[in-house]
């Protein structure tokens, strides 16, 4: 089999919605990386057009209340948009996966507590807690990334707990215990990557969720803090817009809208493409 | 291949049937092809062959059904007088369960557990408006009589977890015979059951395909269930037909190669074991003695929530095949899983060389670890489906022997040698071996700690009736070579008695009886272990109809 192929033939394989999907969050996150060289304007470059302006062929989307290019605070945002929600949802994802782990072979009692705690944290209604947060600690990029990973990591727990203790119960990790294994051989080789394809679709959408969060805090102005904004951020500056019909709040509205319909698309279609793989039933 | 002419119009005629499966990349993969019988009314036509040879999918192109991601390419199929092929999907419903009827592998999977047993069978003409509700209940108790129920009239209240697995399956064949279908598919319905629950599933199917006069088509693996059952055998090879013809002709002279095989296989030959009772004088390898073990919290008294095994007593010595054998239940993977230390007995003492070992793995040195190695039933959950062959091997060499490097891949390939399988599997993941040879590499993983004693829980059960000698024989020649000891746990007796030196009996947890290779034939008192033994189906028509069931 052919390394460099693989993701291609991956493409291939997908349905597609699936293959859209995919495509969106890639042009995403491929804007994110390089959108500040690619950016028509400088980010503070105000009036440089007329306040609310509609599209145009030197404004694409329009300009914001102070007469910026949306087209270049959207590309600017998307560094803060995609790249803080997608270091949360890493975050988040290992740290629930790792302490699902540690619970599943560490035994009982650390397995009871760390279970509790996590219902505990299940229970709290997620965007109260993280108003919380932000409004005891203030706002800092740092501090976000923080505020999403508390919110989400029961979440990821959960399910890579569930896993997890499945997996253990496995005949193979029996295998494994019976030839005297380690706890830490038997959770790294004989757990984790049997638990890895489902925890990356999980990952998937915990970075969905975690995109609306932050938006949703940006918007309550508790996010990102100006001069520079993530989409969130965007909308509320340009809110007054909205009765004038200016693309201004509408253009960051439907850069979240297509993110995340993108990556749900994209996660959607791995988990109708997991029959087809050749685990066989039993016979 | 023998065609009679026939005379009367068949109730089943397939003709040059293809079903086809797409693949990932779009390409087509033919699942069958070139498939044609006829079956006359009356008659049971047998489907054999391996796992993947199609037989399933053929049982449910009869019905018009293919497997998501199959669909029938070509052929035509009649069933009762309609052409299948060209239903539409309304007129199949229809089809279904008026004239062709279905009887899955796993009754208990198949009944839904929140129903009422009375509810589900009078399911399928209710829903078709056949009958009325009352009629219908009023036909099912009939059936449950007439399929040797115990208490007919009030078994249909009951929850399908209140019955047993071989009245489940007689009471989805109720759910199948109750619209009187012209066709019944049987896939597999024996398959799941005891050997003695077998004996009786398989005499009311008799009865009623004898006294209704009933066609069927009867799927299985086992050659020696099918010349019970039917009329005529279509053997299958790869969606292929390697052989068709009448049950007697293919018993007598079978043509093709894999009959050839398949019969071999049945016949289930005597292998020659290299250890010789006079070798028992010298200290026994391993003792049990008065072991007693459960599942469950340990009370007071030293007494677990549920107790499963009760004086367990044997001797197994340096060379010595031991088969345990006993009806699901009986405590036989209990008496395996404590003896590697995966239970902790809660009385009684295991020796190992003249030692007593702990109770718990945990407890047991490396070495007493390593000298005892457990081979589970299932290959397919008993490898890491994330590891290569390579590394499934390389493991207990580093960890027992400390080997690297190319002492290391030295070894493996002797491994891989000694379990007759090529190089060439070293690379894949295991989901990408067939069922057999998982097994071996299974095999190959517990001999690769160099052990004194295996455990073989089940190790032929999953596995079809030529792949499953294979493996036998092989256990047989590591026996040979390796002067291994085997602890072989199964409920078929066959296999057991082909292999093993000494039998031993086990009913509900306690021993029953312990029986000598040289004795194997004779009668035994024990009224347990000749009910087993004539259980067991032999490869010869009619012994079905001969078998009588001793009462206990």
């Amino acid at each position: 089999m052919n390394l460099l192929t693989l993701p291609w033939r991956f493409f291939l394989s997908l349905t597609a919605s699936g293959k859209t999907g995919l495509s969106i969050t890639l042009i995403w996150i491929a804007l994110a990386v390089f959108g500040a060289s690619l950016a028509p304007y400088k980010l503070e470059d105000i009036g440089v057009g007329p306040m609310f302006g509609g599209v145009s062929k030197d404004f694409w989307f329009g300009t914001d209340y102070l007469g910026r290019d949306m087209v270049s605070r959207i590309l600017y945002g998307a560094r803060y948009s995609i790249g803080l929600a997608l270091g949360a949802a890493l975050l988040a994802s290992l740290v629930g996966t790792l302490l699902a782990l540690l619970a599943a072979v560490a035994g009982r009692w650390l397995e009871e507590i760390l279970g509790r705690i996590n219902d505990a944290m299940l229970v709290l209604p997620g965007k109260i807690l993280a108003l919380m947060i932000v409004a005891v600690f203030g706002s800092s990029l740092p501090m976000l990334i923080v505020t999403a990973v508390f919110t989400y990591w029961p979440g990821a727990f959960r399910i890579a707990w569930a896993m997890a203790s499945s997996l253990r119960s496995m005949d193979y990790v029996r295998a494994s215990r019976l030839r005297g294994e380690s706890r830490f051989y038997i959770a790294v080789h004989d757990i984790l990557p049997n638990m890895l394809h489902p925890m990356l679709t999980d990952f998937g959408l915990r970075f969905v969720y975690i995109v609306l969060l932050l938006s949703g805090l940006s918007f309550l102005g508790l996010g990102v803090q100006p001069p520079y904004a993530d989409w969130g951020t965007l909308v509320r500056e340009n809110l007054q817009g909205l009765f004038d019909g200016s693309p201004a709040v509408l253009a960051p509205a439907l850069a979240i809208a297509s993110l995340t319909i993108g990556a749900n698309l994209f996660i959607d279609s791995l988990q109708a493409m997991r029959p087809l793989t050749p685990a066989k039933g039993v016979a | 291949m023998t065609v009679t002419p026939h005379k009367a119009r068949p109730m089943v005629a397939v003709e040059n049937l293809r079903v086809i499966a797409h693949a990932d990349d779009g390409r087509e993969i033919p699942l069958v092809d070139d498939i044609r019988f006829t079956v006359q009314k009356g008659e049971v036509l047998a489907l054999i062959g391996e796992s993947g040879s199609g037989k399933t999918t053929i049982a449910l192109a009869l019905m018009g059904y293919a497997r998501h991601g199959c669909h029938i390419a070509q052929g035509t199929i009649h069933v009762a007088g309609t052409d299948v092929t060209s239903q539409t999907p309304a007129q199949l419903r229809q089809f279904r369960g008026n004239k062709v009827a279905y009887i899955a592998q796993s009754a208990a999977a198949s009944f839904n557990p929140a129903m009422k047993i009375l509810d589900q069978v009078v399911e399928p003409v209710v829903i078709h408006k056949v009958m009325s509700r009352a009629e219908a209940e009023k036909k099912a108790i009939a059936l449950f009589r007439e399929l040797a129920l115990p208490q007919p009239d009030t078994i249909g209240q009951r929850y399908p977890h209140q019955v047993s697995g071989g009245q489940l399956q007689r009471l989805m064949t109720a759910m199948a015979l109750i619209s009187d279908p012209e066709v019944v598919i049987l896939d597999e319905p024996t398959t799941a059951l005891d050997v003695t629950t077998q004996v009786e599933v398989l005499k009311t199917f008799r009865r009623v395909v004898r006294q209704r006069g009933m066609t069927a088509i009867y799927v299985s693996h086992d050659l020696a269930v099918v010349a019970q059952m039917a009329d005529r055998i279509l053997v299958l090879l790869k969606g292929a037909i390697a052989e068709y013809g009448t049950t007697g002709d293919l018993l007598r002279a079978p043509q093709a190669e894999y009959s050839h095989l398949l019969l071999e296989a049945a016949k289930q030959k005597v292998r020659p074991s290299p250890w010789r009772p006079e070798d028992a004088t010298l200290q026994p390898m391993l003792e049990v003695r008065d072991l007693f073990a459960g599942y469950g919290p340990v009370d007071k008294h030293g007494q677990p929530k549920t107790p499963i095994l009760h004086d367990i007593n044997l001797r197994l010595y340096r060379g010595q095949a031991m088969g345990i054998i006993g009806e699901s239940g009986s405590g036989k993977t209990t008496l395996a899983h404590a003896i590697a230390g995966m239970n902790k007995p809660c009385g009684g003492h295991i020796l190992f060389n003249g030692h007593y070992i702990a109770g718990e793995m945990q407890q047991r040195s490396e070495n007493e670890l390593r000298r005892i190695q457990y081979v589970f039933q299932m290959a397919d959950t008993a490898l890491n489906p994330a590891h290569s062959v390579e590394t499934l091997l390389a493991r207990p060499l580093t960890f027992f022997h400390g080997l690297r490097g190319a002492a290391r891949q030295k070894r493996i390939a002797q491994l891989l040698e000694l379990v007759r399988l090529p190089a060439s599997v070293l690379t894949r993941r295991p989901w990408a071996l067939s069922g057999g040879q998982k097994q071996r590499i299974n095999l190959a993983r517990a001999l690769a700690a160099e052990p004194d004693l295996i455990l073989c829980d089940e190790v032929t059960s999953a596995l079809d009736t030529v792949v499953a000698a294979a493996v036998l024989d092989l256990i047989t020649d590591l026996r040979r070579e390796l002067g291994l000891s085997v602890i072989f746990i199964s409920h078929d007796l066959h296999a057991v008695r082909s292999v093993c030196d000494e039998i031993l009996v086990v009913k509900n947890g306690r021993m029953v009886t312990q029986v000598v290779r040289a004795d194997y034939d004779k009668p035994s008192s024990e009224l347990y272990y000749e009910r087993l033994k004539r259980a067991v189906p032999e490869l010869r028509q009619g012994w079905l109809d001969e078998h009588n069931d001793i009462a206990l």
